[in-house]
């Protein structure tokens, strides 16, 4: 079974290739959306006033994190064919993804500004920063480690639920996992599952790199020199 | 100059931190707020810049009031030192110090020059610190940043919250003594809190003293010391008030004319028969061109000897701007009964003495026991 699995990908590398492709391009789409829309929505809620919102909010999202993904997709599905908007394939996968990766991001960016020392606001304000300059030179930068931290959960998490997009034809990995399913074909469940925990390892790996670029050098805790 | 006109300041959950507080804090004046903790001075501070409102009173800035101005505007003239230093972390040196600079949109050259320039002034090599960051330096260096940063933009107003808390009592006398210096240089208007009385008496030109929101008394340091207005203000500036006076007064304040200066070159037995016309058993010793040399003693003196085979060389000797204090300790730890002062040739400009310190000691009693 195993060698069969690794005949299949000696013998068609370029499927593979392409599987994984599919899958990263819905990644890297619903997650830049998640990303962005998170913090944004995370920066709203974290403002003075909003306790109430935000407590709504990040209970909303996590209440979104509850539904399983079939179930998302089918709800998604029958809102976009009322929209008369492409009901299966790409489009409700990266909706459905996008809405899965906003908790974390959310959550994070909430907690991060939030949790800032006050009295490091306090010295931004006490200098003469308007509100915006405190939140962009002093909240956002000290918020960043954890607000990636937010960001990698939410990619490597997606990266499993992408693989069942392919149930309704987004591609990606999940099809081989599908195919092999439909077919009795152990070795392509094998492949698909096998390259499906490579990437969200790599992905891994890779958001922690990044989550360790975007801190700022004076608050990393591991010095490198 | 700063005005306090019946400021009050009552918090939402009603406390009282601060009541009818009236200070004129005069241009390039050095005014300490003291008292202790929860008396209200970081409030009061607090309302100068506007980070907290005032509920009663009118604060003004010379003679505007500051509602009258943009808070921002306001903020960026009055240098700010919070309460425990607050660098940002996640900037180095030069950005921590031209952040008001930066706010003023200084072009980013002018900013650097000004952060080397700062740095210089608080004693710390731009070459070495300027593109550190906060957590690679030691607390009494992030102390010195602190201030640095906050003379950024050159402000003519310093508003600071114990700028040298948290720190072990060396570097934190040394930083007095900088600051001190700094001060002489740029004379400006600053209002500093402290709950340490010996850095009050140190650093202030005036000291306002708070106690539970009240101003009990604004007085320099000298009126605080021999004349505390209640038994608070006793309190408060301890037992050993007439020794902290000590403080307050240099060896050139002070000091006395030798009772007999000899040359090294006069003849022995003239000098003895001069020191036994005028009852002296001892007498200070210099070289031709006035550098001390040491004392010389009635015993010594003979004519077989050479006055340079006598001299008994001072163990410690101390220079102008010693402080009374510091001289007391000298003589007490060297067992001297009289103390060289010294300027930077070497040249004997007088003496300090048991008698004479006794002797300020004795008037700043006295001045203490007429208050009423
Ligand atoms: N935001 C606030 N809400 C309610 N009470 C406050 C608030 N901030 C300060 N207080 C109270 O006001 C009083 C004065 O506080 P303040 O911080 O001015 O004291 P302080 O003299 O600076 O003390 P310390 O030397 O400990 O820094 C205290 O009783 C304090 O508990
Ligand atoms: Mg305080």
């Amino acid at each position: 079974m195993w060698n069969q699995a690794w005949q299949y990908v000696i013998s068609h590398p370029d499927k593979i290739f392409e599987w994984t492709l599919q899958h990263l391009y819905i990644i890297l789409v619903a997650n830049a959306l998640a990303a962005v829309f998170g913090v944004l929505i995370g920066i709203y809620i974290s403002g003075k006033g909003r306790q109430r919102i935000a407590d709504t909010v990040i209970y909303l999202a996590s209440i979104m994190m509850t539904v399983p993904s079939l179930a998302l997709y089918g709800i998604l599905m029958g809102i976009l064919s009322a929209l008369t908007l492409p009901s299966i394939g790409f489009l409700p996968v990266v909706i459905a993804l996008t809405l899965y990766g906003l908790l974390p991001i959310i959550r994070n960016t909430y907690t991060a500004i939030r949790e800032v020392d006050p009295a490091m606001i306090e010295a931004g304000r006490g200098m003469g920063m308007s509100e915006i300059q405190i939140l962009v030179k002093v909240k956002l930068p000290l918020a960043v480690p954890v607000i990636m931290a937010g960001l990698r959960q939410a990619v490597v998490m997606n990266i499993g639920i992408a693989a069942i997009g392919a149930y309704i034809g987004a591609g990606g990995l999940g099809q081989p996992i599908f195919r092999g399913i439909a077919n009795y074909r152990t070795d392509l469940i094998l492949v698909g599952a096998i390259f499906v925990s490579l990437l969200a390892i790599l992905a891994d790996l890779l958001m922690g790199g990044l989550e360790w670029l975007t801190t700022p050098k004076g608050v990393r805790t591991r010095r490198r020199r | 100059m700063i005005k306090l006109d019946q400021v009050g300041k009552t918090y939402a959950d009603g406390t009282e931190a601060v009541k009818d507080l009236c200070l004129e804090i005069k241009e390039g004046e050095f005014c300490v707020l003291l008292g202790p903790s929860g008396c209200g001075k970081t409030t009061t501070m607090k309302m100068i810049n506007r980070l907290i409102p005032l509920t009663t009173g009118k604060i003004y800035i010379d003679g505007v009031d500051v509602y009258k101005l943009e808070s921002n505007e306001l903020r960026r003239g009055i240098g700010y030192a919070i309460q425990n230093i607050g660098l940002f972390p996640h900037l180095t040196v030069c950005q921590n110090i031209a952040t008001v600079p930066m706010l003023k949109k200084w072009p980013k050259p002018k900013q650097r020059a000004r952060a080397e320039e700062l740095l210089t002034l608080v004693g710390m090599d731009p070459g070495t610190f300027i593109d550190r960051y906060p957590s690679e330096l030691s607390g009494g260096q992030q102390q010195r940043v602190g201030v640095a940063r906050c003379l950024g933009a050159d402000p003519p107003i310093l508003v600071m919250d114990e700028p040298f808390g948290a720190i072990d009592p060396i570097t934190r006398n040394k930083l007095q003594d900088e600051f001190l210096r700094i001060q002489a240089k740029i004379r400006k208007t600053i209002a500093f809190v402290t709950h340490d009385i010996n850095e009050a008496i140190k650093m202030g030109d005036r000291i306002a003293l708070m106690r539970e929101g009240v101003l009990v008394q604004f007085a320099d340091p000298a009126t605080l010391l021999s004349s505390p207005k209640d038994e608070f203000v006793r309190n408060f500036v301890g037992a050993d008030r007439v020794l902290k006076g000590l403080r307050l007064l240099k060896a050139k304040d002070v000091m006395k004319k030798p009772p007999l200066t000899v040359k090294v070159g006069e003849d022995p037995m003239q000098v003895k028969a001069r020191m036994e016309r005028d009852k002296l058993r001892w007498a200070m010793l210099t070289e031709d061109d006035g550098r001390f040399l040491g004392w010389i003693t009635w015993e010594d003196l003979h004519a077989s000897k050479t006055i340079r085979e006598i001299i008994i060389p001072p163990s410690v000797t101390a220079s102008p701007d010693t402080l009374l204090n510091e001289a007391l300790s000298m003589m007490l730890n060297s067992a001297i009964g009289t103390l060289a002062i010294l300027n930077e040739k070497e040249c004997l400009l007088g003496v300090l003495s048991f008698e004479i310190i006794r002797d300020v000691l004795g008037q700043q009693v006295g001045e203490a026991q007429t208050e009423p």
